[in-house]
């Protein structure tokens, strides 16, 4: 309540009489009316819109949604979103806009619980097992090191790299990781024992840049593991056979990040400005051409529901038929969207289906070096070597807030899983918190000595994130 | 051996003989036999020289031909490097930046105690003579009383001269400073960046305070746009920089940051 009165200045106020009644249409994320308009009166609530809505559209009981018009979000009664627009006319329809909100909360990070030594080189990647009890981290020294968080107490080394490990993926089911490193050899390791898995799988010739395993909903054994690299090429390797099975000579220059996405497809960003859609018997299925400079990063909007899908907080089961429920919720009928961050300073929206960019995203004043979608799937922000953050709308592409604060180039951001705070590892030092609602800084958390490189929040259960960075400690940190 | 080409010209006129292919291969098949009997009957010094040279020539075909039996040669064995950075970083080249800071504490004791590790730890006396020109005034310019100083100095913006006749030092506006080019050490790039003060000068209590810049002072300058940050997360804004040069010679003041 106290927010709304800051907002609208009490010479602005023009509140209709209570017991006018004004025409609503209710629009979904997509922007697709709902239905045919509603007359409502304008004091309803916001809770009585949400039982209105939830008889429309037929959703389970316990979905929570919050209203927007413009962008501005309903807090109490129509009334005051009314007041906030003064182009609105009587006679006009009022547009709603509704958000499926998460149910849960994450309590934000605050402070730093454990600094866990024991890499003797920088942490160059950090990954929490879904259920956020280890976490893998992988390090210039040519370890693996998994660390238990129940105890904050390191479990196992895993040794068999001869370089710097540069990336790793846990499985869909998370009994395996896949690994690829400096001297472009990927292992495979059995998490139940940690041990490697066969021989280190050879092929590269340059270094590892990215690994992503197939989805959980389209295999359910995780056999298909694929690995990117700066020689151009995508590998498909068999987990259970060991050896290579596809190569997609995929483009002339360095692929810098490589995503397995629901549909089937592989999306590999690359330097030569394009980003290519593959399928996984080596077909290209798409070129997506629009960038002027390296494409650095990619994701989609699908990317934290087929990492987590298949687990629900609480147990350790995995249910197959789950992952491929929820993952069909959120796809809802369209295509994945895909985000894609350049060094010419923009971020573009894309479908696989074209080969034109949907939405071009600028405001970034240098290279955009990490994009993450929310786990709901409705807001995108870019970091970038600019030292600012900046959050974009994930339907379409509209900007919405700059959120700045840091001191050196922002490296890498991660969500929470109710989609409501992001944590953003920076050049700086420092790890900073945002909340998404305020669209400003909640915590600042320093504590690394040096570079922060990898940072990542537990998916499920959401209590804690890891960090690691050039200092060589890997740190963990909680509400 | 021959003199000239006369070789080469004839087998231009009149072409090769029609079996000097095989001649040639022939002789190169007696080369082994000739080789071993010469090894097994050569005496004395010859013997020993023409040793030493089938020992070179054999060990280089040793190491050729376990070149070629090797199959599994790993093409590009690395030592593991120094410095590992991500995949992101990978393809840039990234300014490295030292960023182990000595925390606020620390700083704040040695400012107490006076005591800094400077590069230059001595500078050379100077003379008053050096320092200050005596400038007349008065009617019949008898009263020298005023000093006009000879040395770069720097002012702080909010500084405004006394009222000229009883201003005692002189600060020409033509040796004002406002910035210096300042080195930092470890990284061996230099910035220009603004000054804040003079903390010290070696020569004299009374330099220091008018602002005198020579060798050897220990200046302040605001370093926000290098992006340091302390281990609790607060923005470093300034830091003290010992100038190298002779300022008032050069028209520039050079610094080296002191970490």
């Amino acid at each position: 309540m106290d927010q709304t009165k800051k907002k609208i200045k009490p010479n602005q106020i023009t509140l209709l009489a209570p017991d006018t009644r004004v025409f609503v249409t209710l629009i979904n994320p997509y922007g697709e009316e709902a239905q045919k308009s509603l007359e409502l009166s304008v004091n309803t609530t916001k809770q009585e819109l949400q039982s209105i809505l939830q008889q429309l559209v037929k959703t389970e009981e316990d979905q929570v949604y919050s209203f927007f018009h413009n962008n501005i979000e309903l807090l109490d009664t129509l009334n005051q979103l009314i007041a906030s627009d003064p182009e609105y006319k009587l006679e006009n329809t009022f547009s709603l806009t509704y958000h499926p909100q998460s149910l849960f909360r994450i309590q934000p990070i605050t402070r730093q619980t454990a600094a866990l030594e024991g890499h003797e080189q920088p942490v160059l990647c950090v990954q929490f097992k879904t259920h956020g009890d280890i976490l893998a981290t992988g390090s210039g020294d040519t370890t693996i090191r998994l660390w238990d968080m129940l105890t904050e107490t390191p479990i196992a080394t895993l040794q068999g790299h001869k370089n710097w490990v540069l990336c790793l993926a846990w499985s869909p089911d998370c009994k395996y990781i896949a690994s690829g490193s400096h001297d472009g050899q990927v292992c495979i390791w059995d998490v139940q024992t940690n041990q490697l898995k066969g021989q280190p799988l050879k092929g590269h010739t340059k270094w590892v840049t990215s690994i992503a395993w197939q989805p959980m909903h389209l295999d359910e054994e995780c056999t298909l593991v694929a690995s990117s690299s700066k020689d151009g090429c995508i590998r498909i390797w068999s987990r259970i056979s060991l050896s290579c099975l596809i190569v997609i000579n995929a483009h002339q220059k360095a692929i810098t990040k490589m995503l397995w996405g629901g549909q089937g497809y592989i999306y590999s960003a690359s330097e030569d400005t394009t980003i290519g859609v593959w399928n996984k018997t080596g077909k290209r299925v798409q070129e997506l051409k629009g960038h002027g400079h390296w494409v650095n990063s990619i994701a989609l909007h699908t990317d934290y529901t087929i990492r987590c899908a298949c687990f629900s907080e609480g147990n350790t089961d995995i249910n197959t038929k789950q992952a491929k429920v929820f993952y069909d919720k959120i796809l809802n009928g369209k295509n994945e969207r895909l985000v894609s961050a350049s060094d010419d300073q923009t971020l573009m929206l894309w479908e696989y289906t074209s080969s034109k960019p949907k939405v071009r995203m600028t405001g970034h004043q240098q290279q955009v070096n990490h994009v993450q979608f929310s786990p709901d799937g409705r807001y995108i922000v870019s970091a970038s070597f600019d030292k600012s953050l900046r959050i974009w709308d994930g339907y379409n592409g509209t900007w919405i807030a700059t959120l700045r604060g840091h001191v050196g180039s922002v490296y890498q951001v991660s969500w929470s899983s109710d989609s409501r705070y992001m944590l953003s590892a920076s050049k700086d030092s420092t790890l900073k918190l945002w909340s998404l609602q305020k669209k400003k800084l909640a915590f600042d958390l320093p504590g690394h000595a040096d570079e922060v490189y990898a940072v990542d929040w537990a998916p499920i259960g959401g209590e804690k994130a890891g960090s690691g960075g050039k200092d060589r400690r890997v740190k963990i940190w909680r509400h | 051996m021959p003199q000239h080409d006369y070789i080469e010209l004839h087998q231009k006129r009149f072409g090769k003989r029609l079996d000097t292919e095989e001649r040639a291969r022939k002789k190169a098949a007696r080369q082994p036999h000739e080789l071993a009997e010469k090894a097994q009957n050569l005496k004395g010094l010859k013997a020993k020289m023409f040793n030493k040279e089938r020992f070179k020539e054999k060990a280089l075909m040793k190491k050729q031909m376990l070149a070629h039996e090797e199959k599994d040669i790993e093409v590009n064995v690395e030592d593991v490097k120094d410095g590992a950075v991500p995949t992101y970083l990978l393809d840039r080249e990234q300014q490295q930046q030292s960023k182990v800071l000595t925390n606020m504490l620390k700083q704040k004791r040695q400012e107490k105690a006076g005591k800094w590790d400077v590069p230059i730890a001595k500078v050379k006396q100077m003379s008053e003579g050096e320092m200050f020109q005596v400038i007349e005034s008065g009617k019949r310019k008898q009263k020298s009383w005023k000093r006009r100083i000879n040395k770069v100095c720097f002012v702080p913006e909010t500084f405004t001269r006394k009222p000229p006749k009883f201003e005692r030092y002189i600060r020409p506006t033509g040796l004002r400073f406002k910035k210096a080019n300042v080195t930092h050490p470890e990284l061996k790039t230099t910035f220009s960046l603004p000054l804040l003060g003079v903390k010290k000068n070696p020569q004299s209590a009374l330099y220091t305070t008018l602002g005198v810049i020579t060798k050897g002072t220990v200046v302040e300058v605001n370093v926000s746009e290098l992006g340091l940050v302390t281990q609790t997360g607060k923005v470093i804004w300034s830091k003290y920089a010992q100038v190298t040069n002779n300022p008032e010679l050069d028209g520039c003041i050079n610094a080296t940051l002191l970490v």
